[in-house]
């Protein structure tokens, strides 16, 4: 073993007292890194979840289908994510066949599907509610929203005159599955569906409004024979969903629509999230550096004699620099390991503590060796950086002035 | 003529910035090679200054001071910890070993922070001084589990260890009751035999300076006298061994 190490491990052992002081010092501070990181990451990753659990990540659909009636209006105007066509304005996206292979060939695509999407009535007996009517591939559609998984009753099933709905819907007309509902088009094409199952998807909205029908089904109530109004892509990183969807809409001439468009407010929340945990990271990591720094220059004090013996031997400044920056990095890396599993534990513990109905933590938490790494990494890095000042004392100290008073 | 070890010309050393004293005053001598010097004075006379100036601890105020002929005021500070290493060995008054680690680890550090890395062949050496010094049974322990007397013979196997052609011994067995000290004493000349190492060694002790071949006599910072010791039969290193002094 190096000079160096030898002896930056001897004094470590040696001071055990102080080691200890430090190396929790250490750990609690990574541990309140990562214990913060996992619990902010993991209540994004559930909230980002649950937006994309009801939204595809980028919408296609024609760009001269504005909502002219509401922009029109004079007054205050409110133009929302999700603004509603009128059934006798929806078109088809042209030659939507040709669209779908150019957009599939766009980098960072992984999945797509046609469907066709507008407002109609659902009436069972007398009960009568708007409703939105989906019609989808469903191999195509399930791949970019997931509703298979959210049934509640019956299965996922639309084929013919089949249809599934939503559980709030549900229970405002009383359906149950195997039940049928007439749905109605705003210019009183209609036809009638069985219900074979029924969703819950965790989102208000849809789980009152969604009636999903085949695409044919779609297509025929809707008025749009033939056609789709809208293309629902899936990407592979959530986060490059505008960019892709800048793309496509210029390699497509169509509006293209990303998640995080439509969802500008949760982003910043996200991000502003994201600045205040770095904040209060860079805070604890000074507060740490300060803690090393402040026990090895105590520790180079009370070491002065060695220091001046060793540089008496001969020993070059730089290893005895050497010595001290090892000491901060060891103590950095150590104190990580320890503190990575106490953060660790604090947030499995965290979330085991409050529990949905479903089973699933609260408090979702996100821990991954990434996050293991970074923690280490940066402890490991403060410690060589806290250890300079206090090296760079030990490397002045004159042995002449330890010789003769140590 | 005779190469010198060490040369001292006109060297001196003041202390303090604006209240300048004036610690060594025009010192001139030489060292050879394997000689067995004592320094005495009374106390504040400058010893401590002078050896550490010898030791390439500490520079002149004025003068120069040539380790085998090469001024050492012209070299930097690293080049200078280098040389001190290779070839300046030191036993302090306190024995100034490393309390955090063993006798044997204490003897092989100048070795180890010299070349970077321990080897089998470093350790080889280092048990074998420590035999020499009769501390076989003691080698690992830490040396503060040894008597002063243990602690001192460690710090000659470490002064020892590279096998310097110099040793500064500050007043080695001042802290130590007679028989040990003699042990001590012993084991320095001891070595100056076998290996021919020089050795400069500051001692209150008139008993032990007569058993040296040389006395430097230090008062004020000035030498007042530098007479062949002992038995007397000292003239120059090539007749060292036939003396017979030490004994
Ligand atoms: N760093 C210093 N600053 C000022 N005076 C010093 C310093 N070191 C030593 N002296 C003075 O130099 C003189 C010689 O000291 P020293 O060499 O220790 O003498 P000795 O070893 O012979 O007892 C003493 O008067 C001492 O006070
Ligand atoms: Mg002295």
């Amino acid at each position: 073993m190096p000079f160096e190490w030898i002896v930056a491990i001897r004094y470590l052992r040696e001071g055990r007292v102080q080691s200890l002081l430090i190396l929790s010092g250490v750990a609690v501070g990574v541990g309140v890194i990562v214990f913060l990181s996992a619990l902010i990451s993991g209540l994004q990753v559930s909230l980002i979840d649950r937006t994309l659990g009801t939204q595809a990540h980028i919408v296609l659909r024609r760009a001269d289908e504005m909502p002219r009636p509401l922009l029109e209006r004079d007054g205050p105007v409110a133009v929302t994510a999700h603004v509603e066509r009128p059934a006798q304005r929806l078109r088809s996206i042209l030659q939507w066949q040709q669209v779908l292979d150019s957009v599939e060939r766009m980098p960072g695509v992984v999945a797509l599907t046609p469907t066709v999407t507008g407002s109609a009535f659902a009436r069972k007996g007398t009960a009568n509610r708007a409703v939105l009517i989906r019609g989808v591939d469903p191999a195509g559609f399930l791949r970019i929203i997931d509703v298979g998984s959210k049934i509640t009753a019956g299965r996922f099933d639309i084929t013919g005159t089949d249809a599934v709905v939503g559980s709030e819907l549900a229970a405002a007309l009383g359906l149950t599955v195997g039940d049928k509902i007439r749905l109605s088009a705003p210019d009183d094409r209609s036809e009638v569906f069985t219900i074979r199952g029924i969703f819950d998807i965790g989102n208000k909205d849809a789980n009152e409004r969604w009636v999903f029908v085949s695409l044919r089904s779609g297509q025929t109530l809707l008025d749009l024979i033939g056609g789709v109004s809208t293309i629902e892509v899936k990407v592979a990183d959530i986060f490059s969903a505008e960019s892709i969807a800048q793309g496509l809409s210029a390699r497509t001439g169509l509006e293209a629509d990303s998640w995080m468009k439509t969802n500008t407010q949760l982003l910043v929340g996200l991000r502003s999230q994201n600045s205040s945990s770095y904040m209060i990271q860079l805070f604890v990591i000074i507060a740490v550096a300060l803690g090393i720094a402040s026990v090895l220059v105590v520790s180079v004090v009370q070491k002065s004699r060695e220091i001046g013996i060793l540089k008496a031997m001969g020993t070059p400044t730089r290893r005895i620099i050497r010595v001290f920056l090892i000491e901060g990095a060891l103590v950095g890396l150590v104190g990580s390991v320890l503190g990575v599993a106490l953060g660790a534990g604090l947030s499995l513990f965290f979330a085991s503590l409050a529990k949905n109905p479903d089973g699933s933590p609260t408090f979702p938490v996100d821990l991954n060796l990434a996050l293991f790494l970074r923690a280490s990494i940066i402890a490991t890095i403060t410690g060589i950086v806290a250890a300079a000042a206090p090296a760079h004392r030990a490397a002045r100290l004159d042995p002449v002035e330890v010789i003769r008073y140590g | 003529m005779d190469d010198p070890l060490l040369r001292l010309e006109d060297v001196t050393k003041d202390y303090g910035e604006r209240i300048v004293t004036r610690v060594l005053h025009g010192i001139s001598f030489t060292l050879s090679p394997g000689e067995f010097t004592a320094l005495i004075g009374p106390s504040g006379s400058g010893k401590s200054t002078l050896l550490h100036l010898l030791g390439l601890l500490d520079r002149p105020t004025s003068g120069r001071i040539l380790l085998r002929g090469g001024d050492t005021g012209e070299l930097g500070q690293r080049a200078l910890g280098r040389l001190r290493g290779r070839t300046i060995g030191f036993v302090f008054q306190f024995h100034h070993l490393l309390p955090a680690f063993t006798a044997v680890e204490n003897v092989m550090m100048p070795i180890l922070a010299d070349r970077g890395r321990a080897d089998d062949e470093m350790r080889g050496h280092a048990v074998g001084l420590l035999e020499r010094v009769g501390l076989a049974d003691r080698m690992h322990n830490r040396v503060t589990d040894l008597s002063g007397g243990q602690q001192q013979r460690v710090a000659v196997a470490r002064a020892l260890s590279m096998t310097p052609a110099l040793v500064l011994a500050d007043e080695p067995t001042g802290n130590l009751d007679t028989e040990s000290g003699d042990q001590v004493f012993a084991l320095l000349r001891q070595f100056n035999r076998e290996q021919g190492t020089a050795f400069l060694i500051v001692t209150h002790d008139p008993r032990l300076a007569a058993r040296c071949d040389r006395i430097i006599e230090l008062v004020d910072g000035r030498i007042t006298s530098d007479r062949t010791g002992g038995d007397g039969q000292w003239n120059s290193a090539s007749d060292r061994r036939d003396g017979r002094c030490g004994d």
